[in-house]
């Protein structure tokens, strides 16, 4: 994950408190989708950033998920995501975000 | 899902892109933190 990005991530989570956080992916794939959670829900696996070894456990979807799709409007979603529902492994993607969701400390 | 939370959107280019996340988020009620669109080459 970007390392500006990173830094963001841990400032708001200082302010805000980590359970006022919610974290939204657009990953193309799985492997993406899954090392993005990971980043902030166990911390940065690569120990770059300012998450390296921040567990955070933040609450993390993917913009696919059924649990996000389901909160947004038909014609938002059609106009705003559409396409690239057709084209994602929407399947897969969400089977390895919410596995990260389930291993927050 | 989105109440009292403070969103952050990370969009991927080859995915989908930040704004078109954030649009959903605000589209329901939700408040944006942080948006960015990454792009891994």
């Amino acid at each position: 994950m970007d390392l500006n990005s990173q830094e963001t991530i841990k400032r708001l989570a200082d302010e805000h408190g980590n359970e006022h956080l919610l974290v939204v992916l657009g990953a193309p794939d799985a492997e993406s989708a899954e090392i993005a959670a990971e980043t902030v829900v166990l911390g940065d696996p690569t120990y770059a950033g300012a998450l390296a070894e921040a567990q955070l456990g933040l609450s993390v979807y993917h913009a696919l998920e059924e649990e996000f799709r389901s909160q947004i409007g038909d014609d938002v979603w059609e106009e705003q995501i559409g396409i690239m529902a057709d084209v994602l492994e929407a399947e897969e993607i969400s089977a390895a975000v919410k596995g990260m969701r389930e291993q927050a400390p | 899902m989105f109440e009292s939370k403070q969103v952050i959107v990370l969009g991927e280019r080859d995915g989908i892109a930040g704004p078109a996340i954030a649009a959903c988020v605000e589209s329901a009620g939700g408040h944006i933190a942080y948006t960015s669109t990454e792009c891994f080459v």
